[in-house]
This record gives C-alpha cells, structure tokens and sequence, in this order.
C-alpha cells in the first residue's frame, strides 16, 4: 500500500499524483516506469516516473483518464493509498554520449523527457526543448520546462499558444535552420513518435523512443508487451521501455496497443 | 494381507459440468477409499517408489500410517521431505516419478501414491496452525529472491531452523508459478494461500512489489543479508519466431494464465481485460499448454492444441493429457506452426502448419519431427496461445552481474546449489530453465541445507 501525498489538476482529464515509495524514489533514474494496481480488483497499469524526491521518499506520475481502471486512479485524495506500486521498472535513458539533444513531447508524453530535461539542466547539458499539444490547455509543466532548457519551443494544434502546428513542422523547421541537433529524444502517441522518426530518418539524426506498450507483469514474464525493432521481437518492459526509433515496426506496435481498446465489449465479456 | 485389488479412482468432476466453471476438477479420495488404496501397497523394504521421488519422500513408512487411517503419522513423515504434500499430490508427475517405479503396475496398476500424499496434504491444511513464532534477535538473516515452489521451500526450512527469512516477491501476490501459472481447476489458490500463510505464521516475511535488482539492489541484499537464496522463476515466454506472430490475438500462454489466474480477469468484479476466441489454437503440449488449453475451454472457446510430435512424446501430465482429451479438446498431433495470417485488422484469422513425420532419435532421446513437404494445412482461429517454455530473462543478467551464466542464460550453480559467489545460492527453474514444481522445491531444500551449513561454518 502505497499513500497518496498528493494530486493536482493540470489539464483537463490529466492528474499529477505525488506518492509514497521510497524504495523505489531512491533506486530510480529518468526514463523508468512503475506499475500500479490501484485497490484489490485492479489491473496493472504502468505509469512513467515523472519526477522522483530521493530524500522525502516520493515519486510524481502524470495521469490521462482514458478509461475505468485511470479514472478510478486519479479519483484518488491525498491520503488515500494504492493497494499496488511496483518499480523502478525498464532500463533509465541512455543520452549521456549526446551533446546536443532535443528532447519532444507530445501530450502525456512530456511526463517521460521531464525526468531527463531537468537532469541535463542540472549537469549542466541543457537541451533544447519542443512540448506540443492540441491546445494551450494540454501543455503540461511549461513553466519548468522553460527553466530546464536551452531553447524551448511550444506547439499547439489550434494556436492557442506558441507556433500553431505539430511539433514535428517545429523539428523539420529547426533542422532547416541549420541547428545542430546530436540526437533527438521523443516521447508521445506512437503515431507522433513514429511521424517525428520519418523525418529524423531523412536527416540521419540518431532518434530515441519510449514505447508505451500494454504490459502486464514489467518484469518480462508475460510477453505482451513485445514490439518488433530491427526484425526482432523485444519487451519493452525488460530491453526498452526506449529503443532506437528508426528500427521500429509503428504499423505493428500501433495495432498491438489498440487490442483491448478495439474489443474492449468482448474482453470484459464476463463482467457485464 | 495386501489388497490385490486394481488401483482405485479419485473422485471427478464431471466434465460436461467441469468445463462450465473454474472448481477443482479431481476431487480426491475419500477416507474409505484412502484406507483401501494405501493396502495396496505391498510396502517393498527396498522402496522403489522412493528412489523416483525428487525430493525422497519415504513413501512406503507414509502410506504404511494410511493403511490405518493415521494422517496425523503420515504427515510427519512426510514433513521429513516436503514441506507441500497438498500441491505436489496434485501437480507432480507422478506416473514419471514414484508411481512409474511401482511394483503394483504389473498388477492392477500403481498404487496412486500422488492422491494419497495430496489426502495427507488436506489434512496438514485443515490442522490449526501453531501460535506465530518470531525469529531470534540474533537470528542469521536469509534473503529468498522469488516466492515460488523453490523459494517457499528454502524459505520454509530456514525458517525451521530459526533463520530470519525474508522472500521478495516482485508480483502483487506470493506463489509464483503455484499462483499465476496453473489454473484454479487444478490447484485451488486457497491451498497455496494458506501454504503461505503458514510460512509466515511460522516468521517468514515477505516483500511483495519488490524486484531485486530494481527496488533493491543485488548489491544492498548483500550487505544485509547472510546468506541469499535466487529463487526467480524462468524467464521471458519463448515464441515460434515465424511470420505474423505479433498479430492481435497472439499471446504468450504466460500471458493469458496470468490474466486469468493472477488477475482473475474471468470474475466479474476483476478491472483486468481478457480476450478468448471461439476458435482458439494452443501451440505446444507442456502442462502449461494443457492449462491454457483448458482455461480457454472454460471460457468458451473451441480448441485446438497443436503439437510437432506424437502423442507418445507429449510432456503433460498424463493426466492432464486425459482430463483435456475429456473436456473436448483437440490434439492436431505432428503438426508444426509454419506463420500466422491476419485480417485488414491486424487480427489473427489462421494459422498455417506443416505436417511432421519422426525421424531418427535426437540428443533428447526423443524421435526427431520433420517437416513433409508440400503438407501445409490453414487452421482457421481467432486467437493463439503460445506455450513453449522460456528463455532467460534478461533482468537476472543484469542484476546478477557477479554470478556465472550457463550458454542457455541460465544460472550456474553446483549440486549443493552454490553459485561460486560466497552466500549466495541458485535454484529452480532460474538454474534449470522450465521444470516441474517438485524439482524446484528438491533444489530449494538443498539450498537450504547448504545455506544452513554454511552459516553454521561462518559462525
């Protein structure tokens, strides 16, 4: 059991929760994940660590209601306890031979390079910056991010704020411009990581994703998480969750993290 | 005088009824029956049955109490050996192990010495447990990386021996493959449930939620701990490698028993989704295929195990192999999976298979399958479940970094289960790869004799 210290609003249908976990608070790098089962019925979620404090003995996950299992998490109060937390799962970012990385976040995405933007800038490597959203709203810790970078760039889908359009007419414009970008590190939908890869591709500039599979176990038992890089099956959970981009089968990956959603009638055939 | 008699039955659920609902399918022997099977036993001073027990249980000395109806005696005698008579009574092979090596099979049949030592297991279950104990201040610290058959078993005779154990646990339940592996219809959770709610009666702890190596470092259990024991189960399910395999509606057998066994995504209250087709296809023939086939049998499906040798080869249980056939599933026997075809969906809609022949004997002993050419066949199906086994998991590379590896990724340890790194012990299905829940509680009781010894020494 885990207790909840504390939960904020950030979007609409977007919570930021603080927990208790101290295990797993000092044993956690940017990039790794946890899972939660949030009371005895519950399934196992995984979440990315957003922002861990080592010595107050917590970690801060970034939470989308998408469905009953998130709705029922982030409807959570502070003081309230998770039956479940288990962590740090996944292998932590590998970013430290680039000089010159830009970090991209789409969405709930931001939750995974927030970890990263704010390790950099303390070791003093700051990175460039590009968070999108489809509108002003959904722009998550923009305040901080702008502290954690170099150059920091916002697009909105509507132009709300910053630059209206998608980040990757953002990326293909910087690229353009002659910026020197020695790797690019993007997490979001898979539709976005996969259309930021493709021009990434183009331009030969080494591109790292995080995989935001299903996945039941983390502990790489169950195999449901497996995605195809590079020919070959892998777990996100055990080998990722970060891969390099330009391997990847989207097409598959996509179709995979669909399933349950797609049948979402017949897979709880028992429970209605 | 012996009873001359042909070997007795257990109890069974119907299985027209059986495949309708998740209760135990072997309902064991009541106690008439028990007394009378025991007197099979012609109990042979040199034990043959013995000699095929992984764990050396003193059969004839247990089943000689039975024959008076004495469970209270048997029990202790089996205590000596195994500390799960009502798990292994029903999921040992016992027609490969004990039962093969019995007298009574040329007459009448063996003596069923597996239902016998699962009545002592009711038993055990039924006893009220002894007051909580609470190891010594000064007790010498054991750390059981994994709470399955070969943990439990480690952790139970440390625990004997007044150790402080502690078990990590990485899932949200202890059992390991006892919990989310084999089906409620063959091993009911209450009796692993309350296996473990004796250990820890006894002054076992365990962590659950916690993976060594992740929310514990190797490093950390070392300096805290006396002497460790890796207990971490086998490692990421083994897939065909052959074109379409990651389509929708292929999975892991892991996969779905857990959903269904772990997360018990078939009750209606459970959060956790499952997907079963009507038309299902398991691929392999281990006791982990059996299971997924008849898990997917209860949740409605038709199904179709397909296996690349002959029903001789088979490696379930044989009566696993029999209670299947029953249910009504299928056995697309020398048949092997050649690619998966999908639908504009990306969802599995058949698969393809070539017929085998068996040739010469292989390093295994077994007659080699091979392919007849031009003999594919499509099975149409709405969902594949894969049970091949396992290869090692990666996590236990990288945790383990001081520790050798065998070429199969597996840990190396020596008979005593040592790993050559000092306290630090191997067993179970992490040093075998993929075996039978008896063999990895007969590696978790070496280990903790060794542990015992050394700690003993280390004074």
């Amino acid at each position: 059991m885990n207790k909840v210290i504390k939960t904020e609003i950030t979007a609409p249908a977007v919570i930021k929760m603080t927990l208790e976990a101290k295990d797993i608070a000092t044993h956690c790098n940017p990039g790794q994940f946890v899972i939660v089962r949030v009371d005895k019925c519950g399934e196992r979620v995984p979440f990315t660590i957003c922002d861990y404090d080592e010595k107050a003995g917590e970690i801060t996950l970034l939470i989308q209601v998408v469905g009953d299992t998130t709705r029922k998490i982030a409807e959570l109060k502070e003081g309230d306890y998770v039956e479940d937390l288990v962590g740090p799962l996944g292998n932590p970012t590998e970013l430290d031979e680039y000089d010159r990385v830009l970090l991209v976040g789409g969405g709930i995405g931001c939750a995974v390079i927030y970890p990263q933007a704010k390790k950099r800038m303390r070791e003093g490597r700051a990175c460039d910056i590009i968070i999108g959203a489809k509108t002003k709203e959904l722009l998550f810790a923009k305040d901080e991010f702008a502290k954690f970078s170099r150059n920091f760039y916002i697009t909105t889908d509507d132009g709300s704020e910053g630059e209206k359009g998608f980040v990757t007419t953002k990326l293909e414009a910087l690229i353009n411009a002659g910026e020197r970008i020695d790797c690019v590190f993007v997490v979001g939908p898979m539709i976005m990581m996969k259309n930021v890869c493709d021009i990434t591709a183009k331009y030969n500039i080494p591109t790292v994703v995080s995989m935001n599979c299903l996945m039941l176990d983390g502990t790489g038992m169950c195999g449901c998480c497996r995605l195809t890089v590079d020919g070959q099956t892998k777990y996100a959970c055990v080998d990722g969750p970060e891969f390099d981009g330009h391997k990847i089968d989207f097409a598959e990956a996509m179709n995979r993290l669909g399933f349950y959603k797609k049948r979402e009638a017949e897979c709880r055939m028992l429970k209605r | 005088m012996a009873n001359m008699g042909k070997r007795n039955m257990p109890r069974m659920q119907d299985a027209k009824e059986r495949i309708n609902n998740f209760d135990e399918v072997c309902l064991g022997f009541d106690d008439a029956t028990m007394v009378e099977e025991a007197n099979r036993c012609l109990g042979c001073a040199n034990a043959p049955c013995k000699a095929g027990c992984p764990v050396g249980i003193n059969i004839p000395e247990f089943i000689a109490c039975l024959k008076v109806g004495d469970k209270d005696g048997a029990s202790k005698v089996i205590e000596k050996s195994n500390k799960l008579p009502a798990v292994c009574g029903r999921v040992c092979p016992q027609e490969r192990q004990c039962e093969k090596r019995c007298v009574r099979n040329k007459a009448g049949g063996a003596v069923a010495i597996g239902q016998l030592e699962r009545c002592v297991g009711e038993y055990n279950l039924t006893r009220p447990d002894s007051s909580p104990a609470h190891p010594k201040a000064d007790a010498k610290k054991v750390a059981v990386i994994g709470s399955g058959p070969a943990g439990l078993s480690c952790a139970a005779d440390c625990v004997s021996a007044g150790c402080a154990v502690t078990i990590f646990e990485a899932f949200h339940k202890a059992g390991g493959v006892l919990t989310y592996g084999i089906p409620q219809f063959r091993l009911p959770k209450e009796i692993v449930d309350k296996e473990i709610e004796r250990l820890i009666n006894a002054g076992c702890e365990i962590k659950l939620n916690a993976v060594v190596g992740k929310s514990i470092t190797f490093e950390e259990l070392k300096s805290d701990y006396d002497a460790i024991f890796i207990s971490s189960g086998a490692g990421l399910p083994q897939f065909l490698n052959v074109e379409g395999e990651n389509l929708n509606g292929v999975m892991s057998a892991n996969e779905f028993l857990t959903r269904v066994n772990l997360m018990k995504a078939y009750l209606k209250e459970s959060d956790t989704p499952i997907y079963c087709g009507k038309n299902v296809v398991v691929v392999g023939a281990g006791n982990v295929a059996m299971d997924a086939a008849r898990t997917a049998r209860r949740l409605g499906a038709e199904v179709t195990i397909v296996y690349r040798r002959s029903r001789e080869e088979i490696p379930a249980r044989a009566e696993e192999v029999d209670h299947a056939e029953e249910e009504g599933i299928r056995f697309n026997l020398l048949s092997n999976p050649v690619s998966m075809h999908g639908d504009e969906d990306g969802m599995v809609e058949s698969i393809r298979c070539i017929r085998m022949s068996l040739g010469e004997p292989d390093a295994s002993g077994r007659r080699r399958p091979v392919a007849i050419q031009g003999s594919e066949y499509d099975l149409p199906t709405d969902q594949v479940i894969i049970a091949l086994g396992t290869s090692p998991n990666p996590l236990i590379r990288h945790t383990f970094t001081k520790l050798k590896f065998t070429p199969k990724g597996t840990i190396e340890a020596d008979e005593n289960m040592f790993t050559g790194e000092e306290g630090v012990y191997a067993g179970g299905d992490a040093v075998t790869g993929a075996a039978t829940v008896i063999s990895a509680m007969g590696a978790g009781r070496v280990a903790a004799a060794s542990i015992l010894k050394y700690l003993a020494e280390k004074k």
